[in-house]
């Protein structure tokens, strides 16, 4: 299984290293057919921007402007930022996506890298079976489940509270089986050492397994933060009380807010990026690694 | 526990090793169960019990004002839903953003793997302004576009004549696509790229010295190669494209004329805005086994024209 892992290491696209070319010393042929490259080029980056480059303008711009479609701020009007932070409670929706966010994710890491264990290194009855179980939830879409888990929600208390944002989703299928797999990559010797030493299953675990497994680790709870960040229909169901919506949800009440005040829902969704902007840019290779893992089979 | 139980009994160890063993076994097996609880309490109580749950309030019709007072009704609401020209035009609405937006999705992000994957300068530049649509949420995308679509304020107003986007019936839908489109961008992108990157350069080099040209090697050599990868994306963008929900609420909230108004917005009126979780129940049902459906067939008929590297 770990040489497995180095090829897949080994498709990881290097997003961030390009590998010059010497064709650029060419007949002018070449020449020209390398300026409509990169002609082509800059005119697709320009229109995948566009949406981006408009968006942070508009924020800046006042409603008379953005009228007039205009496409530079040259008076920048910075003080929308505050009033989606205060006014639009930006700053409240930002903190509940925070807390919810690195409860999913911390939840998830624990849950999944316990039962990842046990179908890893334990031999117990009904193993095949239950990790077929664990498998089944991936196969269940979440919108079938919001019915019956509204009601849950409301009759365990939790309703409107941080609980009822991130309880249902404190395991994972998918993260237990993708740590699983990890696991399995652990080399026999080292178990065998660890067995000599006298290790116990769970100081094997918390020394041995979970260092090893530490890159998968990452690629989960970049997953996971990606995932529960974005999360819509679950936080818009699950509270009504305007100081525990997410960030998602209070766009679309800032959205709601007068034409007057559209240079503020700009602010705010610039707002909403920035923190996944941060993390993909710090864990990119992680994100990549775990999609091809599901993707690329050689 | 047992333990302190078993350090007394030690000495019996040594002569009954048969003992000890089937003793290990057993708190073995005792261990896996302890770390199986905490994921498995949560998918037995927020993924299988509402999943079978489901069933039964399906085959029960609740009173909107007073959720107590349900009747069994049998598979009678299953006919009323299933046969409604409502959920017909619902699961329709559905297929056609399905339709727009996973095809289109997959070949843009095709299209512009194919050009980032060329060996030039400064290309890492362009490879991070394709991939930077993944840091935007559908509900973000909904925002930004919610402007450009405005008739009064909207960049689009100043094309004419204007179109009419989000509060046209013919249009709406295709307004919601575009913004999914683009926000897919991102991931479509990097999941194309890397399957590129796991092409062997030798392979498509070979085919170049063979004489074929950049299209031929393309249509040839990539595009079979990059079957795994492009197969896997349809079956995900698919189940994706019938989970759309956010961008519909921010956007339209299911109309223009429920143009709009797709499976799980479906659902959600009747949940919250109809009160009605027996209604709810049986859309969700349908909306699960069209899922399963789909993608049953997909790993199928797919699977059998994809090439596998092997």
């Amino acid at each position: 299984m770990s040489t497995s892992e180095g090829a897949l290491a080994a498709k990881v696209p290097e997003l961030a290293t390009p590998t010059v070319t010497t064709a650029s010393a060419g007949p002018p042929k070449r020449v020209w057919g390398l300026v409509g490259r990169y002609a082509l080029l800059m005119v697709l980056a320009v229109i995948v921007l566009f949406p981006i480059y408009i968006t942070v303008v508009n924020s800046l711009l006042n409603i008379d402007q953005i009228a007039k479609s205009k496409l530079f701020p040259t008076s920048p009007e910075w003080h929308t930022y505050s009033d989606a932070w205060t006014e639009g409670h930006l700053g409240t929706y930002l903190k509940n996506s925070f807390i919810m966010t690195a409860m999913i994710v911390i939840g998830q890491l624990v849950t999944a890298t316990l039962a990842a264990y046990a179908f890893a290194f334990l031999e117990f009855p009904l193993k095949r079976t239950l990790f077929v179980v664990f498998l089944a939830t991936l196969m269940i879409p979440f919108e079938v489940t919001i019915i019956t888990n509204l009601t849950t929600v409301v009759d365990l208390g939790i309703y409107d509270s941080y609980a009822g944002l991130a309880i249902p989703f404190l395991a994972t299928g998918f993260g237990a089986f993708l740590l699983r797999q990890a696991f399995l990559g652990v080399p026999r010797d080292l178990q065998d050492a660890a067995a000599l030493d006298g290790y116990g299953h769970l100081r094997f675990l918390a020394r041995v397994a979970v260092p090893l497994a530490r890159p998968t680790m990452a690629a989960l709870a970049v997953f996971a933060f990606l995932a529960s960040w974005n999360q819509y229909l679950w936080p818009l169901l699950v509270t009504r009380d305007d100081r525990l919506r997410t960030v998602q949800v209070g766009l679309k009440q800032l959205r709601n807010t007068n034409l007057e005040s559209f240079n503020v829902t700009f602010a705010g969704a610039v707002l909403a990026v920035i923190p996944l902007a941060i993390l993909l840019l710090l864990f990119q290779k992680q994100l990549v690694r775990g999609l091809t893992a599901g993707a690329v089979k050689g | 526990m047992t333990t302190t139980l078993e350090a007394s009994e030690r000495p019996a160890e040594v002569t009954r090793p048969v003992n000890t063993l089937a003793r290990r076994k057993l708190r073995e097996a005792g261990l896996a169960y302890v770390l199986l609880i905490p994921a498995g309490v949560i998918f037995a109580v927020f993924i299988f019990y509402p999943f079978l749950k489901n069933f039964d309030l399906a085959l029960h019709s609740t009173n909107p004002f007073n959720p107590d007072l349900s009747e069994y009704v049998g598979f009678e609401q299953f006919g009323d839903v299933l046969g409604s020209k409502e959920f017909f035009d619902s699961l329709w609405t559905t297929i056609l953003f399905a339709l727009m937006t996973v095809p289109f999705g997959i070949a843009f992000g095709l299209g512009l793997a194919v050009l980032a994957h060329q060996k030039l300068k400064g290309i890492a530049i362009f490879r991070t302004v394709f991939s930077s649509t993944v840091a935007t949420s559908v509900a973000v995308a909904a925002v930004m576009f919610y402007t450009l679509f405005n008739p009064n304020i909207g960049l689009l107003k100043n094309i004419s004549p204007t179109p009419p986007f989000l509060d046209n019936p013919g249009w709406a839908l295709i307004a919601i696509a575009i913004v999914t489109i683009w926000q897919s961008l991102g991931l479509s992108f990097i999941l194309m790229s890397a399957g590129l990157q796991a092409i062997p350069d030798e392979l498509v080099e070979a085919a170049e010295v063979d004489g074929a040209g950049p299209w031929s090697r393309f249509r040839n050599v990539t595009l079979p190669l990059l079957s795994p990868t492009m197969f896997f994306a349809v079956v995900v963008g698919t189940i994706f494209a019938f989970q759309t929900f956010g961008q519909i609420d921010i956007l339209t909230e299911g109309g223009p004329l429920k143009k709009t108004n797709v499976l799980t917005y479906f659902i959600y009126t009747e949940l919250r805005v109809q009160r009605n979780p027996g209604k709810a129940a049986v859309l969700a049902i349908a909306l699960f086994a069209i899922t399963l459906v789909l993608t049953l067939v997909q790993l199928r008929f797919l699977e059998r024209r994809v090439h596998y590297q092997r």
